[in-house]
Order: structure tokens, then C-alpha cells, then sequence
């Protein structure tokens, strides 16, 4: 019999969420790391059994552990994720927090990818025992400029995210930035190319669109049927993109009106390419990035964004102020598929009917950043 | 001479008073983390400055500069600042 796992990352520690095929009754396992902010638990699915946790605290630098027994024991990494030191007189950037974690291609074992805030890109080819720079993005120029500063990111700090890589091909490979856009490799981050075609960016300020810097993707998503469809939810909309065209297609345009299509995390269907999941917020006036009325709802598509239907039986239906985050809804790969979300209030949701009826799960955790959804 | 540990480091050092020499703060700094691998930073970050909510305190005065010289009678302590919620 199957299980899956459910890795919660959330500001006070990470738990696992473990359950069988049915998905009825979940066992936890936690919780990890009790007041350190974790960012990305991951479960390596190439190997099933290496677990990565991007961890930092409230007073301490960032690092990242690493356990191969579900969370008993940890190893910390001998060298997290650092900038290289600024020569004398300069300033230099030093790493807040890894946010993001992505296995490599299944040819690669023991090769990770990793986000950071402020943004920055790094590899370990040793499963997460040592990570250095990767490419040459974390001191170009051109992509500091595009990064910004500390204020043009999230509350937290802006965030390199969204780290995909080509199930074809290990040299192909995505990232995005917030802010500062979607980007592209086909040589291995030898070169990398901007993506950012059709993506709106905020209106009435005078932005200049072709500019990386005033774009600011949330999640993008790669679609595990159709490596050549990727979807995003971004700042200023959602999208898809068909490849081998270069230009974003906001399919959000076709959302009620009413909800809009502002939010943060989206989730896709591992055997169709045409069904996707988003959680939108609202996004007007002050941006209260809580769910739109206070009436939570997924929101699904089942042609590639030409329409979308609510999906919301189960959870309240007034006053409820949820707020989703970017790396907090997966999807899993069984038939029907499950979805799961956590809130910043700390409740885990799930669906095993593909949205048609969610259940909360757990309640009272700390404020959730992230959940990752393993089938083993 | 001795290093006063704050909780939040004592998965490291297993003891909240540790010996370690050096002729600098950041000598003294390099042989914890060779005693305890990893403790350095997550106390200074790679552009070699104490952490925002890091304090190191050499007899009873704040320190910041890696390169102050120390004394093998000295007394370093590492506070973890109040901060947070």
C-alpha cells in the first residue's frame, strides 16, 4: 500500500504528515526543529529518503539540515549557502534565509538547487553537505539591478524561487525572482535569458514591462505531463505558457471578476496539462492578501485557464481570512489527485477528490510557509 | 579563557560555558567553530559582521570588529538579542 507524506514547513518548525492510500487518518511526526523558521522541508523523490530543511531562527544565521531517516537525526550542512565575501571597502550581501529547495534532474543524484533571501542561486552536488554559488547571476550586475533591495521584495525579504528544472533535459532550467522575474537556462546556468513576455506588471506608476525588475512571479509551476506548458501565478495576474513561445498568456483574465486573479501559490495535475489550482487573495486597495469577502475558496481550471470554477465545499464560508502562501499548496499524485494547502494560521487542508470537497487536517500549527506532497 | 554561550547555541557546544583562545574576537571565534562545526555562522555572516540580532560582549563591552584583540584572561560573551515573537 502507498502512503503519502505531507512536509509542513512553518515559522516555529516543520512537521510530517503521514497517511495511507486512502488518506483518511494522518499520523504526525513533529515536531522538527521547535522554533526555528523553517522555509522548505523537501523530501528528495529521487531517492525517497533524503530529507532537506532550508532552517534559520529568529537570532541565528541560515543553514540547512539534512536527515535520511525521516527527521530521528539531522546533519547540518558544513557550508549553507553563502555570498562570496565583498572585497575590502565594498558591501556585500549575506543570505537571510535559503527559501527555496529543488532537487536536481534524476540523472543527477545528491545535486540540490536552492533560493535564497536576498536572491541569490546555489548548488550542492553532495546532498546538501556543502552548496556554492551556482552560475554567475548572485554578482552580475545587470541581475543585481534587476534584484533590487530590501525594498522592493516581500515583507521578509525578496526570494529567488521556483527553481525548475527540465524532467528532459538537467541543463534546462527555470527560476523566478521576487521581484525581478522569470528567467531561463538551456546550457546548465552557463547564460541565462529573461522571460518575461506578456507579464503585466503594477499599472499607473509608469513601469516599464520589458524591465525585469518591476515583475515579480510568485510561483511557477512546470507541468509534469507537458514539460513544454508552465503556469504562474504572479503579483499582477495568472498565466500560462506554452512553449516554444516566449510570451506569458494571462489566463487569469478568465477568473470571476469579483475574486480576481491576485495570490500567491498554484498547484498542478501530475497526468493533465490542462488542470491547474490556484488560492486567490485579495489584491485590491491595501492589498489585504487574505481570501477575497473572508470567504476562502480553491479555484480550479480543467482547460488551460479559459474558465474556472470554485471549489470551496467543505471549508467556511464566511469569515475567514485565510492567507495562503507560495510554496504552501501541492498536489499529489494519485487518482484521484489530493491537494493540500496550509494557511498562515496554521491549519492543513486537503482534498482527495481533486478539490470537490476539502477537510482540515490539522489545526493550531504555527504559521505555515510551506507543504510538499510526496507519494511512496 | 572562557566563552559564555547563549541557549540558542548550545545545540553546538552541549554547555553554555566553553574554553576557546585566540589573539582576536576572531580567533577566538575560529577555534569554536572548529570545536563545533557551524557555530560561526550562524553568529557572523559571510561578509564577516555579527548578526543583526547577535551580540558579543568582551568584558561587559559590546564588540563588533572581528579584529579586537584579546586577552587570554577576557571574558567573551554571546548573547542572543531579545528580539522576536
Amino acid at each position: 500500500m502507498t502512503t503519502v507524506a505531507l512536509m509542513v514547513s512553518t515559522r516555529k518548525g516543520a512537521w510530517i504528515f503521514q497517511t495511507d492510500s486512502n488518506r483518511a487518518a494522518w499520523k504526525v511526526n513533529g515536531p522538527h526543529f521547535l522554533g526555528h523558521i523553517i522555509n522548505h522541508l523537501v523530501l528528495d523523490p529521487r531517492d525517497r529518503t533524503t530529507l532537506l530543511a532550508a532552517a534559520s531562527t529568529g537570532h541565528l544565521g541560515p543553514t540547512i539540515f539534512r536527515s535520511t531517516n525521516w527527521g530521528q537525526t539531522w546533519e547540518e550542512a558544513a557550508k549553507p549557502p553563502a555570498f562570496a565575501q565583498a572585497p575590502e571597502g565594498q558591501n556585500g550581501r549575506s543570505v537571510k534565509h535559503t527559501f527555496w529547495l529543488t532537487p536536481a534532474h534524476g540523472n543527477e543524484p545528491d545535486v540540490w538547487y536552492a533560493g535564497t533571501s536576498p536572491q541569490g542561486l546555489f548548488r550542492s552536488a553532495d546532498g546538501g553537505r556543502t552548496w556554492a554559488a551556482f552560475s554567475s547571476i548572485n554578482d552580475d550586475l545587470k541581475y543585481r539591478e534587476w534584484m533590487g533591495s530590501e525594498k522592493d521584495g516581500t515583507p521578509d525579504g525578496p526570494k529567488l524561487h521556483s527553481i525548475i528544472v527540465d524532467p528532459r533535459n538537467p541543463k534546462h532550467l527555470y527560476f523566478g525572482m521576487s521581484g525581478g522575474g522569470v528567467h531561463e537556462s538551456l546550457d546548465g546556468g552557463e547564460t541565462w535569458r529573461v522571460l518575461i513576455s506578456g507579464m503585466d506588471v503594477v499599472e499607473g506608476f509608469g513601469f516599464d514591462a520589458t524591465n525585469p525588475m518591476f515583475h515579480d512571479p510568485h510561483c511557477i509551476r512546470l507541468c509534469p505531463s507537458n514539460p513544454d506548458r508552465l503556469y504562474q501565478q504572479n503579483h499582477c495576474g495568472i498565466y500560462r505558457l506554452d512553449r516554444p513561445s516566449d510570451t506569458w498568456v494571462r489566463i487569469g483574465k478568465n477568473m470571476p471578476s469579483e475574486v480576481g486573479d491576485i495570490g500567491f501559490t498554484m498547484t498542478l495535475h501530475p497526468r493533465d496539462d490542462n488542470t491547474a489550482w490556484v488560492f486567490p487573495m485579495d489584491g485590491t486597495q491595501v492589498w489585504p492578501r487574505t481570501s477575497p469577502g473572508g470567504k476562502p475558496a480553491v479555484y480550479a481550471t480543467h482547460d488551460g485557464g479559459a474558465t474556472w470554477q470554485r471549489r470551496d465545499a467543505g471549508m467556511p464560508k464566511e469569515q475567514a481570512w485565510w492567507t495562503v502562501k507560495r510554496q504552501a499548496m501541492c498536489s499529489d499524485s494519485h487518482d484521484p489527485v489530493g491537494l493540500y494547502f496550509g494557511t498562515t494560521s496554521g491549519e492543513l487542508w486537503m482534498s482527495r477528490d481533486e478539490g470537490q470537497y476539502w477537510e482540515c487536517i490539522a489545526q493550531h500549527l504555527p504559521e505555515i510557509y510551506a507543504v510538499e506532497a510526496i507519494v511512496l | 579563557m572562557k566563552v559564555l554561550i547563549p541557549s540558542a547555541l548550545l545545540s553546538y557546544t552541549g554547555a553554555s560555558q566553553v574554553d576557546a583562545s585566540g589573539a582576536t574576537l576572531g580567533e577566538v571565534l575560529d577555534e569554536l567553530d572548529r570545536q563545533y562545526p557551524g557555530i560561526r555562522f550562524r553568529m557572523i555572516d559571510e561578509q564577516q559582521q555579527v548578526r543583526r540580532h547577535i551580540r558579543v560582549f568582551v568584558n561587559g563591552v559590546s564588540a563588533e570588529n572581528l579584529s579586537l584583540p584579546i586577552q587570554p584572561d577576557d571574558q567573551v560573551v554571546i548573547v542572543q538579542a531579545l528580539s522576536g515573537g
